[in-house]
């Protein structure tokens, strides 16, 4: 027997996990001496924001990188067990009914190359920020953001094959109008300085409002029978739920190390609570209009994580000097409008999206007419009954006329004064000689704050005017020449598969050929 | 009981995404990893200038002298996406833990003698931070970087580095009963002791080097390809001959994993090698500049880990195997 | 009234007796069963406690595990060995 190994190892202390984290981490950095620090780390300074002591960031799941694979390989096993699971079972027909599965395309081609954006994001705050547990930080969301990317790519693959709209997602993502609206908002985050991207990100998106996002969704495609979404989508949420703390974490740690970062993390959370909200306009609408069954309306989705959980939020927050964010009186005004302005939106200009719109049927008005007593039957019942009983004189309604984009959040100009819903709200303002134009006050403060930044947006409706939204070698010039059909090829898309109209769509057709079963089957038994 | 078949069956309408076919040359099945890679990263229509680098887009191809006609060339032989990454890593640690923990029960490390134990603080924990550095580096890849490809990969060995440098930690734990005082020292030891600074300069100039793929040939294939095998093959060696194969176990996962990782950096820069002759040569005077910088960096480190001829003799040996290596990717063997 | 935190967890068989857990050692708790998760408000603090899972599970319990069905939670974390603890105040 070895008695001096005993004896160490009887004295060797047992670690906690906190102290285990501290010691595998903390130390690895150093000042550097060969070359100046602020050579070494260059972008993490111009923002303002002072730092004296990064050993005092916190770290509320402390994962070390032994654990993170283990836990994580565990989640990917039981994930891709079900993917396989489901592909084997052609669970795509399994769903609620075929208008279901443009969620998924609205998923891919939007949430999931966003979740990519978001991966490259924390990737440069993960090099670019010099305090080694909040780079580890951003380092584990930015590989946990590229699985997100990933697993939603596989799991989507499987619809892919039987559906229309979604073949193309990154091509996509780089060219659609809309999905402007979810590639500007990163874009925006990732080419501010690190602290802000993580502000705007973490803490803004992921601690404030992605709960919207991904509880009532995921919850709604256990409803609608997806179980491989589902499965994706909490198992994605997992990560999230060590990002949210991430936020928290990072918010708190700028408040506490200095008092003139307060007034720079309002001013950032004002703005990135204005544009991840406006974001979420596309999430309003899947949630009320979109999901055959539905799980809860936007406006009890606002109410219960936003204005409840929100709130409890910033009263915490409260003790450092933070305020509710701005216009979020706004946001609790228009949440019995927000997705029934959209939906209006989209329906005008489907022809010129990945995913197919429709009018909801009579069943699926009375839930709406229910969940938004005041707003439904008066201001947008009447108008989607007109646009039935036109779609069924085979009239269907497109909008051909290109629409105006906020300058700011890029979605087309169709939201209502805060204090009246039957009025669109315009704002403006000049700036070295040009006017720009914004849906809301929120907006407009945004580009006034940082003009030269917003005036470089890449505004899909101005780009086609420009003639930057065609394939390289048309002539606009020829006889014969249709701007919008080349617009769609340029696109990607397959005219009359991935666009229009679902009830005159090919998935509509094959849903019911394959299936047998109705394809705006919804709640009906 | 009749047992009704289902005779028709549905077709699909396609087999995989429209990018992905057309990489493939038609509409068939693709892997997982083709799916989860081919085109992910945005290529055009960006808004806004970096407030960082204001003269250049978000993602762009300038940020590196290399110049490839299709980025998506540099593929992964060991083809990991997210899922498979993880998967292999979570089998690799868990071996890595109970390895961990048959030396620690069993005192292996902590009653070597006391001369021994320094030696191995002295030599491998300040590894530790290097391995930080290979991870500062491979982040600065991944964000700065272009295509999918590559940057998930680099993504990847970022974590891997991370912990790689845990693992360093771990064995100090191991040798210093928990205390951490190890870990002190060992940070004194890469802040302040002469035969370390070499390494430490040279990782601190690789945080200063700005074209993202300089900085992977001069991390992860010639440090890597220099300092890996000189630490995790050789000392390991000669120390396992005289203390037994406690530290074989204990660096087991380094040896697997860099076994593993160079096939891939293999496969990134031989391609890149083929892709035009003036990548060829950027790479060759790359590979020139560092290799030269990285002997003159691990000199004084490897004199003082084998004594001062054996040091010579290891690093010139380590220095002959890694010219074999470059040969066999079309690149000449650069400066001794 | 003081504000809720919250912690939301995938319905399946790991969960159970983590919820089960919870509900033991937070009397206030009010537990919202929806499709395929279950959310568990509860005023100003809520504690997990890894004796009270063991107790349920029969095996060592590492509090780490509960990221893997974890969907989300609100509020400030103190964590160790033996608690998770979310916490207004």
């Amino acid at each position: 027997m070895n008695t001096v190994a005993t004896a160490v190892s009887a004295r060797a202390k047992k670690l906690s996990q906190r102290r285990k984290y501290e010691l595998l981490t903390r130390g690895l950095g150093w000042d550097t001496t060969y070359q100046p620090m602020d050579k070494a780390f260059p972008f993490d300074t111009f923002e303002g924001i002072k730092i004296h002591d990064w050993d005092k960031w916190e770290d509320p799941f402390r994962l070390t990188m032994d654990a993170y694979w283990k836990y994580q390989g565990e989640k990917e096993r039981k994930l891709y067990a079900i993917i396989d699971a489901f592909q084997q079972n052609n669970g795509q027909f399994n769903v609620s009914d075929a208008r279901y599965i443009n969620t998924l395309k609205l998923f891919l081609t939007g949430i999931s190359m966003a979740e990519y954006a978001s991966h490259h994001g924390f990737a440069l705050a993960g090099r670019n920020l010099r305090g080694v547990s909040a780079r580890i930080a951003c380092q584990m969301q930015a590989i946990d953001e590229l699985r997100h990317a990933q697993t939603q790519v596989h799991t989507i693959s499987q619809y892919n094959k039987f559906f229309n709209g979604m073949h193309n997602p990154a091509y996509m993502h780089d060219r659609v109008w809309y999905l402007s609206v979810p590639k500007s908002y990163f874009e925006d985050a990732m080419t501010a300085g690190p602290f802000e991207y993580i502000t705007a990100i973490s803490f803004s998106f992921e601690y404030v409002l992605t709960n919207l996002l991904f509880m009532p969704f995921m919850s709604g495609a256990a409803f609608n029978g997806d179980m491989a979404t589902v499965t994706f989508g909490f198992s994605a949420q997992s990560d999230e739920s060590r990002h949210m703390t991430l936020g928290l974490e990072v918010v708190k740690f700028l408040l506490e190390q200095d008092p003139g970062n307060v007034p720079i993390v309002q001013k950032w959370l004002d703005k990135w609570f204005w544009r991840g909200y406006r974001l979420l306009t596309l999430v309003a609408m899947m949630m009320d209009y979109m999901l055959p069954r539905r799980v809860m309306s936007w406006a009890e989705g606002w109410e219960e994580y936003f204005e409840k959980n929100g709130g409890a939020l910033f009263n915490d927050l409260a003790r450092y000097g933070i305020r509710m964010p701005k216009y979020h009186d706004v946001a609790r005004k228009e949440k019995t409008r927000l997705s029934h302005e959209a939906w209006g939106i989209f329906y005008n200009y489907t022809h010129a999206a990945n995913f197919h719109t429709w009018v909801p049927e009579p069943k699926e008005m009375d839930w709406l007419s229910q969940k938004y007593p005041d707003t439904f039957d008066k201001l947008y019942r009447p108008r989607l009954e007109y646009w039935r009983e036109q779609q069924k004189a085979g009239k269907r309604f497109y909008n051909k006329t290109l629409p105006l984009l906020c300058q700011v959040c890029q979605i087309p100009m169709g939201f209502t004064e805060p204090d009246d819903p039957t009025k669109i709200c315009y704002r403006e303002t000049e700036y070295k000689g040009d006017k720009y134009h914004f849906c809301s006050d929120g907006c407009k403060d945004i580009f006034n704050d940082e003009p030269e930044k917003y005036v470089r947006s890449w505004l899909p409706v101005h780009q086609i005017y420009q003639g930057n939204c065609f394939r390289p070698g048309t002539d606009p010039t020829a006889p014969g020449f249709e701007p919008l059909k080349e617009v769609l090829q340029y696109y990607g898309f397959h005219d009359g598969m991935d666009n229009g109209e679902f009830l005159d769509s090919p998935d509509r057709y094959n849903w019911e050929k394959w299936t047998s079963k109705s394809a705006v089957a919804g709640d009906r038994p | 009981m009749a047992v009704e078949i289902k005779t028709t069956s549905v077709e699909p309408l396609r087999e995989t995404f429209s990018n992905v076919a057309e990489r493939l040359g038609g509409d068939k099945p693709a892997s997982r990893y083709q799916e989860a890679t081919y085109d992910l990263q945005p290529t055009t229509n960006f808004h806004y200038h970096p407030l960082w680098d204001a003269d250049r887009e978000l993602y762009d191809q300038r940020r590196t002298k290399i110049v490839m006609a299709d980025w998506y060339t540099l593929l992964d032989p060991r083809q990991y996406y997210y899922g498979a990454y993880t998967i292999t890593r979570s089998r690799q640690q868990e071996t890595m833990e109970k390895n961990l923990k048959f030396v620690e029960e069993r005192g292996l490390l902590s009653s070597l003698p006391d001369a021994e134990r320094e030696r191995l603080v002295y030599a491998l924990v300040p590894l530790r931070h290097e391995e930080w550095g290979a991870n500062t580096n491979n982040c600065y890849i991944t964000a700065f970087g272009w295509g999918t490809a590559l940057t998930q990969a680099t993504m990847f060995a970022t974590m891997d580095r991370l912990g790689l440098a845990q693992y360093l930690g771990r064995f100090g734990l191991l040798l210093d009963g928990n205390t951490g005082e190890s870990l002190d020292r060992a940070k004194q030891l890469w802040l302040e002791d002469p035969a370390w600074q070499g390494l430490r300069q040279l990782v601190e100039k690789l945080f200063v080097t700005k074209d993202w793929f300089e900085l992977f040939v001069a991390q992860n294939l010639v440090l890597d390809g220099l300092l890996h095998p000189l630490v995790f093959e050789r000392f390991e060696f000669q120390f396992s001959r005289r203390n037994g194969p406690t530290l074989s176990l204990l660096v087991d996962f380094m040896t697997q994993w860099f076994a593993e990782t160079s096939r891939w950096v293999d496969a990134v820069i031989k391609r890149v090698v083929e892709e035009s002759p003036t990548n060829a040569e950027q790479l060759a005077a790359w590979i020139a500049d560092w290799r030269q910088q990285v002997n003159v960096a691990l000199t004084s480190y490897a004199e003082a880990i084998f004594g001062a001829e054996e040091g010579a003799v290891q690093l010139a040996e380590v220095g002959e195997a890694f010219a074999k290596r470059l040969a066999k990717l079309g690149l000449k063997a650069g400066a001794q | 009234m003081a504000d809720s935190v919250f912690i939301a967890f995938q319905t399946n068989d790991e969960t159970r007796p983590i919820i089960e857990s919870i509900i033991a050692d937070n009397p206030k708790a009010v537990v919202n069963r929806m499709p395929a998760m279950v959310k568990i408000d509860c005023p100003n603090r809520l504690v997990v406690r890894r004796q009270s899972i063991e107790a349920r599970i029969g095996r060592e319990y590492d509090l780490g595990e509960l990221t893997i069905n974890l969907v989300s939670l609100s509020g400030n974390i103190d964590e160790d060995d033996d608690a998770f603890i979310l916490h207004w105040d």
